[in-house]
């Protein structure tokens, strides 16, 4: 694994890896047709014209991340049937999404809205709603970016450089351009990178299984890693239904809350462009579904590891050619650049819009809004940096947990407005806070677990929060009546 | 119609439906081709919704 140099490997990383580098300074003239680059919806949104296939790698680039190609094929390896929830997840993702996302994008089409504390506070008039969606987007993103980290670290190492010396490198690149052309360096570095990660994944579920014998031996072989290991399963346990289905449910409606999901949504030209992207994004669910299969390829290839993060690479290094390792690395590495670039682009657009407009400077003009945000996802780049050199990796994997936790609580204040025009603010504010504290007390009281039990249920603990969070909006809401409503802040 | 987007979320949340290894299709278990089966499913109920009520709509 680690140790020597690869050199032939590495030479076609670093080359793909310039290409890319390239592509993103070059991206601030795309697609800009000589508008004013200096406001907010240039940097932030890409101007706001996205269309379907731009928007389907973007989405596609965003949503998929490093650490989804890491990580999912890490604990199918680890538990087995249990780790495809992923599968579910990103299957029922896209009726939700066809379902919400034109509506909201209408929203903040018509009202130049950037974030999803925009749109709240807009709808609800309450600065304090509006913050407590800013800072939860914020914090859920943070854990996040570092974890993309996690993903390049990954491949860095098993490539046999040592010492953070590299990351940094990456990581100075993607700040640079992500400075210089906002949200049109991800979208198009975005074709590339998912070009690539088709490439490799192909590759892998063909030669595989012709390497082992068929899928039937693949997972004959997994069966029998399973049962020799003592834990894990090729089909669920019936004390797992419930947990599956429900972190499944619970990812799902959590996925399109993220700032950088949103940010894409945002971005895009037009409903349609979003309603069709519901219909051709399933495409990469089908990839993901094949790059989980590679935790039950790596027991076939009689693959060990020292921990389950190591197996997607050590299963490439033990099947390709160094020049394809190198690819299929790469593929990993630029696949880490573009979530993350997005992530610290819609944290920012939250900071100076919702913070920095909202408190320290509420007459910002248009281009020192932008200056604002492009300062900020430099920070907040550096701050996953400091957090994955500093902090132990397992730490922002709880983090992470947590994170989509917390996001999933601002789904009643982003999305309930659009159907029901009956809620206020306070209501609202007050649900968020009691599923917030509810939730993280629950999973620090389990031990850093994502799933509670109640009632004899084993159900995800941030579909438990969100329950309590309706709960809340609905008492309040009842108990309030009319008082709680307010008018809207901005027509 | 729109209530054909639902189907996915029956078909996929309620797990004692495909939590079997037999019938085995190609290798895989019923487990995955079943879900794996859901994805041009998912996708094909979506664009009938969409013909439905958004096709003259600008792109």
């Amino acid at each position: 694994m680690s140790g020597a140099i690869n050199w032939t490997a590495l030479s076609v990383f670093i080359f793909f890896f310039l290409l890319i580098t390239i592509m993103g300074f070059a991206a601030s003239r795309w697609q800009s047709r000589g508008s004013k680059r200096s406001e907010l919806d240039e940097w932030g949104l890409g101007g706001r014209r996205f269309g379907t296939w731009i928007t389907w790698f973007l989405v596609g680039g965003d949503f998929y991340t490093a650490y989804t190609i890491i990580a999912v094929p890490a604990l199918v390896y680890a538990v087995g049937a249990y780790g495809f929830f992923a599968l579910p997840y990103t299957i029922i993702v896209y009726p939700i999404v066809f379902a919400i996302m034109p509506k909201l994008w209408e929203v903040a089409h018509r009202n130049g809205h950037v974030t999803a504390g925009d749109v709240v506070y807009a709808t609800y008039n309450s600065r304090p709603l509006e913050l407590a969606v800013a800072v939860t987007g914020v914090l859920a993103t943070m854990p996040y970016i570092a974890l993309q980290l996690v993903g390049m670290e990954v491949v860095i190492q098993s490539l046999g450089l040592q010492g953070e010396i590299p990351l940094f490198a990456a990581f100075v690149i993607l700040a640079l351009y992500t400075y210089s052309a906002g949200l049109r360096a991800p979208a198009l570095i975005a074709f590339v990178k998912d070009l690539m990660i088709y490439i490799v994944v192909l590759a892998a579920v063909i030669v595989v299984p012709m390497k082992v014998g068929g899928y039937g031996a693949v997972f004959h072989a997994a069966a029998e890693g399973y049962k020799a290991k003592g834990s894990g399963s090729l089909i669920l346990s019936s004390a797992q239904f419930l947990p599956y289905a429900t972190l499944a449910l619970g990812s799902a409606l959590a996925a399109f809350m993220y700032p950088h999901t949103l940010t894409s949504i945002f971005a895009a030209k037009s409903p349609n462009t979003i309603r069709k992207n519901a219909i051709y994004l399933p495409l990469y669910t089908l990839l993901l579904a094949l790059i989980a299969m590679l935790g039950y390829m790596a027991y076939a290839a009689h693959i060990k590891v020292a921990s389950p993060n190591q197996v997607v690479p050590a299963l490439f290094e033990s099947l390709f050619p160094s020049w394809f390792t190198g690819f299929a690395f790469a593929a990993i590495a630029i696949g880490a650049l573009v979530p993350a670039a997005v992530m610290s682009i819609g944290a920012a657009n939250l900071f100076t819009r919702n913070f920095w407009k909202a408190y320290v400077n509420p007459q910002v003009t248009p281009s020192s809004e932008a200056k604002v945000a492009k300062i900020v996802s430099l920070v907040i780049k550096l701050g996953a940096l400091a957090f994955i050199v500093f902090v132990p990796t397992k730490f922002a994997i709880n983090l992470q947990l947590l994170g989509g936790l917390w996001i999933l609580q601002t789904l009643p204040s982003v999305v309930f407005g659009l159907f029901c025009k009956k809620l206020g603010g306070r209501a609202l504010l007050l649900g968020w806070f009691a599923g917030l504290i509810y939730g993280t007390w629950t999973v620090f009281a389990d031990g850093i677990k994502p799933v509670h039990t109640l009632a004899g249920l084993t159900v995800y603990t941030g579909l438990w929060a969100l329950i309590l969070n309706v709960i809340v909006v609905i008492i309040v809401q009842l108990v309030l009546g009319k008082n709680a409503q307010s008018a809207p802040a901005r027509a | 119609m729109w209530i054909i987007l639902l189907l996915p979320f029956i078909g996929l949340l309620w797990v004692p439906f495909y939590n079997q290894a037999e019938p085995s299709l190609l290798g895989f278990p019923f487990f995955y081709w079943y879900q794996l089966l859901w994805i041009p499913v998912t996708a094909f109920l979506t664009w009938l919704v969409f013909r439905h009520y958004h096709k003259g709509g600008e792109e």
